[in-house]
């Protein structure tokens, strides 16, 4: 069937159909909330607040309750089962395997992300072309994880050894002398170059906010520095990594949390076959593939808990600095 | 801290340079060129793997599948057929046309009602008085910890069978069909945008000067008038930032649409369609390649058309939250 836009034509309508009666409602209220000339601030801030409250009470507070309790559940949600879906999760080995590779993630992503991240930023900073570099660098961060998935899986693209490669992981190893690997395919080899994208997205943010936090170190320091005879090195060192140490921390915790959550880069590279699943997508093939709602409720709680002393130590950070400030 | 410093920063360099002389500046060419060197290989590590994805793009099937694409530069020949396929070809091809425009309808939506329901809530949190509003603002900016994974059984069986105690259904399932089945996909990525935008916009409308609002009030103006026409437009710069994030976070996500479009193709945005096409013909790089830059071409121009507007909300979102 060729494509025609007439058959897109309703989505189009429904969403302009959205975007207008949205609007709408929300002017009516805003108009209607000034006709009292007696202000009542409570049910004004009531209204103000309803949309998102409704939503965030309706979409997170009671999902959280309701996963929660669905996790003691077998896989239809009607029978109490205890801790049964906890103690699969430690007990099986495929899932073993599965918390192995979200643990190889979270050690290799955030640290090397960062760390290159903060490397180039240091590198490229007052240098001429710092907002040419600093573009290229950054540019991952805005297409999709599908996306970049499939730049990758491109560069790691298999041929065999007879005939020409066109991925130019293999071809640079053909030019070395060497055999071409089917890479996705060779555990634990793949996981890396799965966390390899990762890195490759987020380094980006990492180097954006590591540079504004090396442009706030006052120049007087680092002059007095440089006068007093200290090298690249030691300016690196004793000045800049103390200065940006707080902003790093942060850095580091975020793409953390991201990590944990990868998902999309593991469907797509790989599907989660040849011993790549991490937790996330290990949720979503239980609760949403195979049906076993009970079991994926249970990785997704666990997730949950990674995730909370992360973002515990990141506010009381926060906080530090804003009392500081 | 503002990102766009680099005029700023560079002054001082410049200055420096004609008292430090022809030996200083010699010296410092030396030191500079390993780590100018460190700093080129990192940029083109950044930079090939999606030059060559592009650069395939265009090449005609037949030498994507036998030679790589740094070959194209001895023998350059250039071809749209891949992009033509792939966007208006059979739908076994991918047909991204159809899947390009759902990524607009479920894009649009939902960064417009993120962005008029956040500045709602962070105005009512910053400038109407009452009490819990501290608690209700600690609440909210904790939600963000929340992982979208806790939220995604619940929610999809809201839309499928509504909602019922016990035998009683109070509210009864959605059942939306056609065009409309877009809706689910709205309310999910809405409350999913919240969390962050309300703590934003919170961030920077708190800021404003009191005394605006007090003189507004004076004036006769109620809560309405002064959201409509004092803060709106002053928020501009932070509604432009946070929109751009949620617009690239929807437009780029795979896994809501996956489950509240349930991997439809009349609904499938571009992302599970991209997934699906790299799952089952992983080798046909002449339409991967092609349809992951019709992915690419949106957010790629948001990103150097609005790169500043995207930094600031960066930098706000990681470094104070």
């Amino acid at each position: 069937m060729e494509y025609s836009f007439l058959n897109d034509l309703p989505k189009v309508v429904w969403m302009l159909i959205g975007i207008a009666g949205f609007l709408a409602v929300i002017g009516l209220m805003l108009v209607v909330i000034d006709i009292p000339r007696t202000r009542r601030d409570r049910w004004q801030a009531a209204l103000f607040l309803a949309p998102a409250l409704i939503l965030l009470v309706g979409g997170v507070v009671y999902p959280v309750l309701r996963t929660t309790m669905l996790s003691f559940f077998d896989r239809s949600g009607t029978e109490f089962v205890g801790l049964t879906n906890y103690l699969w999760m430690f007990q099986r080995p495929e899932i073993l395997l599965v918390l192995r590779n979200t643990l190889l993630w979270v050690v290799f992503a955030p640290a090397l992300a960062t760390a290159v991240g903060l490397l180039y930023a240091i590198l490229i900073d007052r240098s001429r072309f710092e907002s040419i570099a600093k573009s290229l660098v950054f540019m991952p961060m805005a297409i999709s994880l599908v996306g970049a998935s499939i730049i990758w899986r491109f560069v790691f693209a298999y041929r065999p050894a007879d005939q020409e490669q066109y991925g130019l992981f293999n071809q640079i190893v053909v030019w070395l002398g060497g055999e071409p690997q089917l890479w996705l395919l060779n555990q634990p080899l793949n996981t890396f170059l799965l966390i390899l994208v990762l890195i490759w997205v987020q380094a980006g943010f990492a180097m954006v906010v590591m540079s504004a936090a090396i442009k706030a170190i006052p120049s007087e320091i680092i002059e007095a520095a440089r006068i007093d005879g200290a090298g690249a090195w030691q300016l690196f060192a004793r000045i800049t990594l103390p200065s940006v140490w707080p902003t790093l921390l942060v850095v580091l915790i975020t793409i953390t949390v991201q990590t944990l959550k990868v998902f999309d880069i593991v469907r797509t590279m790989t599907g989660g076959n040849y011993g790549t699943s991490v937790i996330a997508n290990e949720m979503y093939s239980q609760a949403f593939q195979q049906g076993q709602v009970g079991q994926g409720s249970a990785l997704a709680v666990f997730l949950f808990v990674l995730v909370i002393p992360l973002v515990i130590v990141q506010i009381r950070r926060t906080r530090k600095a804003r009392e500081l400030a | 801290m503002t990102p766009t410093t680099t005029p700023t920063a560079q002054a001082p360099a410049r200055t420096r340079e004609p008292d430090g002389g022809a030996a200083a500046r010699v010296r410092r060419r030396l030191s500079g060129s390993p780590a100018g060197i460190a700093a080129i290989v990192i940029a083109v590590l950044w930079t090939v793997p999606t030059a060559g994805l592009l650069v395939s793009s265009f090449r005609p099937a037949e030498q994507i599948r036998t030679t790589g694409w740094w070959t194209f530069f001895a023998s350059p020949e250039v071809t749209l057929d891949n992009y033509r396929d792939v966007l208006f070809g059979s739908s076994s091809d991918g047909q991204l046309a159809t899947h390009f425009v759902n990524s607009f309808v479920i894009t649009l939506p939902s960064t417009v009602f993120v962005l008029v329901i956040a500045a709602l809530a962070a105005y009512a949190l910053s400038w109407i008085d009452f009490r819990g509003r501290d608690w209700i603002f600690l609440g909210i900016f904790a939600l963000q910890i929340v992982p979208l994974q806790m939220s995604l059984v619940p929610l999809l069986s809201f839309f499928s069978q509504g909602v019922s105690l016990g035998e009683v259904q109070i509210l009864p399932a959605w059942e939306l069909n056609g065009a409309m089945a877009f809706t689910n996909v709205w309310v999910a990525h809405t409350i999913f945008g919240l969390p962050l935008g309300i703590f934003l916009l919170h961030n920077f409308i708190s800021q404003l000067p009191s005394t605006l609002f007090e003189a507004a009030r004076v004036d006769g103006a109620g809560h309405g008038t002064i959201f409509l026409r004092i803060v709106l437009p002053l928020i501009t710069p932070a509604l432009v930032s946070l929109g751009i994030f949620q617009f690239l976070w929807v437009w780029n996500d795979l896994l809501v649409a996956l489950i509240f479009t349930g991997g439809d193709n009349a609904t499938a945005p571009l992302t599970v369609r991209l997934a699906e096409l790299a799952g089952t013909r992983g080798e046909a790089w002449h339409r991967l390649t092609a349809g992951a830059f019709v992915s690419m071409v949106v957010p790629l121009m948001v990103f150097f058309l609005l790169q500043r507007y995207f930094v600031r909300g960066l930098l706000a979102g990681s470094v104070k939250g």
